[in-house]
């Protein structure tokens, strides 16, 4: 039995009937060489023409045999292991990549839907997600509070064969260019708030589905918000039990803080959210730019930052791997999660001191490396608040790794028509 | 340490704990206090019979490893001994044995190893820094001071590196040899012993030499990333420890009605200690592995290790002190025994400052 870094069999039947990783790797070494385009200067753009790009390098993988490695057989992926998806990652550096797939579509989102997912949900979307022609989103923080998730007040109402759902989801990124999404909405307000949920697939541009977006610190509008307005679901689109969503909003959330952290199984392709703090590569043009290369602090600065790098990359390993046996618990994802941030963080800070003043002023047009520090440090506190605050790791670990005891929670143990809400400004 | 080791590794683990446990608790540290050596010999020679001298020499020569490559398994020791403080001097034998081991002629095996290997006696590494030499016939003699040498009053051998006109070159100087003074001194650990040795026209004869004239280099810096790994591994080892007590005491210990471990300020701190700890366990294992496969990046992996570790062990046990209260600040609570353990490891074999700079050289080279 083959099993990849969630525990979950990955389809193969015994570990001998699978390709060779050293062999896998030649082979993706020629394929990639003969298929993909070189790593250019575009690869975290962001723009709309990039992500109709990245859909079209995703349809390559899949039409090369490359697609889904860690995904089941079944579902169109190649059922093989962690190590033969890390090979392939190794292999593929020197390429463009579909990265903008990774966190959401495949890491979170089908990672989800291989777990949880029913036999025709898993056959309706995984191929399609492989080939690049559908680009998933979660729908699950709102308005009303960010970290209370379970606090959901979206409501989806039964009505035979079909739910309506009602309410407002917020923080989903680049929806408005995404096809499909799972949203988790109250389904039953006569049970404390855990046991009330339900999460629901569902398709993004339909009657009643308003996107918004919203502009960032940095310019970009890339994060949404959505309205519902009677819009109907099917049953057959619940994920999961009716009422029992939030085991799989939990589980969505480990694979959300594992593929954010660099350690999913179902990611392909270096991940780029690691060097958002600013790559390498960035920090020593920027000391060069600065002219101070010789400068004893900014020597130990680029180093700090490098070095950061090679323990975020070997934390993820031990984390991943451990979480693998069993001798991690789940929720350790969340120490990968919080060492990235603080990463970043740090990472970012120290782009700032070796920037100068550079970071100030640029000739019209011709931004440096020091501008581009500076503005990447105006949306720094991003990936300590997505997928779960800082804060919020930090409870998760002492409480769940760690066994502190819990918060007291005011919501807990009582119907939650019943529990006191606040405002629900954005 | 890894999350996984071999049935082999676990089972070595648990004798060396349990030996530790009972032959070297905190109260037999702080026994040895006032002790010269800092390490009780006898337990010393147990240690050796356990493996903890021989992991790193070949079978041939009288040694042998549990696993392809004996650091991995040496690291495990380290580890342990990181745990309770223990005494002995882990690095310098081990360090020496491994040179002579791979590049010792037939008599300096036949002369060093067997002792080093039982635990009669201990060798001292004085090879981070040259010390100036000079040819006189057949003869090389040495001139200049090493220090800080650790076990250096307590070491029969010597391991030496001498800045010779061909090169950097190793030889093996006996204790007692005429022009060598040892003088030791007064340290921080309550039981890691350092010493100066002054080497005044102190010769030797050819015999002397560990492998080539002028070519030691190599050797050093392996010595060097050795040196490092096992301090960094006991460094690790010490933080895992002050982590769980800390981690048991705020269960423990109630004010206000509640357990410290209630208070959020509390379980955010030692989230933020486990994420650093966690972090250390990968670096520390990931130099590990490099240094033992003698990988290309074994440089560049034991240098990041070094620049992470140091600064988060002081940090998380002072942090840990903080968390203890008053009591963490006393001679009687054994938190200070590690807190000197760690700033000791923290600053032997290269500073963090020292380290990153090594890595800024790989990543932008030598300032002009």
């Amino acid at each position: 039995m083959t099993v990849n870094g969630n525990g979950n069999d990955t389809g193969a039947a015994t570990t001998e009937d699978l390709e060779p990783v050293e062999d896998f790797r030649a082979r993706a070494r020629t394929w990639l060489a003969g298929n993909m385009p070189p790593l250019g200067d575009g690869w975290n753009d962001r723009s709309d023409e990039r992500r109709e790009r990245e859909r079209e390098l995703q349809g390559r993988l899949w039409a090369g045999g490359f697609a889904g490695i860690c995904f089941p057989k079944e579902y169109g992926g190649l059922g093989l292991t962690t190590d033969h998806q890390r090979a392939f990652t190794a292999e593929s550096a020197p390429y463009d990549m579909p990265f903008s797939l990774n966190v959401p579509t495949l890491g979170i989102l089908a990672a989800t839907l291989v777990e949880f997912g029913t036999h025709e949900q898993k056959l309706r979307h995984l191929p399609p997600i492989l080939r690049g022609e559908e680009l998933w989103v979660q729908f699950l923080s709102e308005p009303s509070g960010g970290s209370d998730l379970a606090g959901c007040l979206t409501r989806a109402d039964r009505d035979g064969d079909v739910f309506i759902l009602n309410g407002s989801k917020i923080w989903s990124s680049a929806a408005y260019a995404s096809d499909w999404a799972m949203c988790l909405a109250r389904t039953n307000w006569d049970v404390p708030k855990h046991r009330g949920l339900t999460m629901f697939i569902m398709k993004i541009h339909q009657p009643g589905v308003t996107v918004e977006q919203i502009r960032q610190v940095d310019g970009t509008l890339e994060f949404c918000q959505e309205f519902f307005d009677d819009v109907p679901i099917p049953a057959s689109d619940v994920v999961g039990e009716v009422d029992d969503g939030w085991t799989v909003a939990s589980r969505l959330l480990v694979h959300e803080r594992l593929a954010v952290g660099g350690g999913s199984p179902y990611t392909s392709g270096a991940s780029a959210s690691h060097d958002s703090g600013g790559a390498d590569s960035t920090m020593v043009d920027a000391a060069r730019e600065a002219g101070r290369e010789a400068d004893p602090h900014v020597r130990r600065l680029v180093a700090e930052a490098h070095v950061r790098q090679l323990v975020a990359g070997q934390l993820v390993r031990r984390i991943t791997g451990g979480m693998a046996t069993g001798a991690m618990p789940p929720p350790a994802g969340s120490i990968i999660k919080l060492f990235g941030a603080t990463n970043v963080m740090r990472r970012t800070e120290i782009g700032l001191e070796i920037a100068g003043g550079s970071v100030v002023a640029w000739p019209e047009g011709d931004p440096g490396v020091g501008a581009q520090l500076g503005a990447n440090s105006l949306s720094r506190q991003g990936v300590s608040l997505g997928g779960g605050s800082n804060e919020i790791q930090r409870n998760i670990i002492s409480e769940r790794v760690l066994g502190m005891p819990r918060e007291a929670a005011a919501d807990r143990e009582i119907p939650y028509r019943e529990v006191r809400r606040g405002g629900s400004g954005r | 340490m890894e999350l996984q080791l071999t049935e082999d590794q676990e089972a070595f683990v648990s004798t060396t704990r349990r030996f530790l446990a009972a032959e070297c608790p905190t109260t037999a540290v702080r026994a040895l206090e006032l002790d010269p050596a800092g390490f009780d010999p006898e337990v010393w020679a147990r240690g050796a019979a356990l493996g903890w001298t021989s992991l790193l020499v070949p079978e041939a020569r009288g040694g042998g490893s549990l696993s392809e490559h004996g650091l991995s398994d040496l690291v495990l020791v380290a580890e342990e001994m990181g745990r309770l403080v223990a005494p002995g001097p882990l690095v310098p034998v081990n360090v020496v044995a491994e040179t002579v081991g791979r590049h010792g002629s037939p008599t300096q095996c036949d002369e060093v190893l067997p002792s080093l290997l039982d635990g009669s006696a201990v060798a001292a590494w004085c090879g981070e820094r040259p010390v100036p030499g000079r040819r006189d016939g057949d003869r090389i003699v040495l001139d200049g001071t090493s220090t800080p040498i650790e076990a250096g009053a307590q070491a029969a051998h010597l391991l030496v590196t001498v800045d010779l006109a061909e090169g950097p070159t190793q030889v093996l100087v006996p204790a007692g040899t005429e022009g060598v003074a040892v003088t030791p001194l007064a340290g921080l650990d309550l039981v890691r012993r350092f010493a100066t040795v002054h080497f005044e026209g102190a010769a030797v004869d050819a015999a002397a030499v560990v492998g080539r004239v002028g070519d030691a280099a190599a050797a050093v810096d392996r010595q060097r990333q050795v040196a490092c790994v096992l301090q960094c591994a006991e460094t690790v080892g010490a933080m895992d420890q002050v982590f769980d007590m800390t981690l048991e005491y705020l269960g423990d210990r109630y004010s206000f009605g509640r357990p410290l471990s209630s208070y959020q300020a509390l379980k955010h701190r030692l989230a933020d200690d486990k994420t650093w700890l966690e972090a250390s366990h990968a670096i520390a294992s990931a130099a590990a592995r490099a240094v033992a496969e003698e990988r290309a990046d074994a440089d560049e992996m034991v240098s990041a290790a070094k620049v992470w570790i140091g600064p988060h062990a002081t940090e998380l046990v002072q942090d840990c002190i903080q968390l203890h209260g008053g009591i963490g600040v006393t001679w009687e609570h054994d938190l200070h025994l590690y807190l000197r353990r760690v700033t000791v490891n923290r600053a032997a074999h290269g500073t963090p400052e020292d380290h990153a700079d090594r890595i800024a050289t790989l990543l932008m080279g030598v300032p002009a």
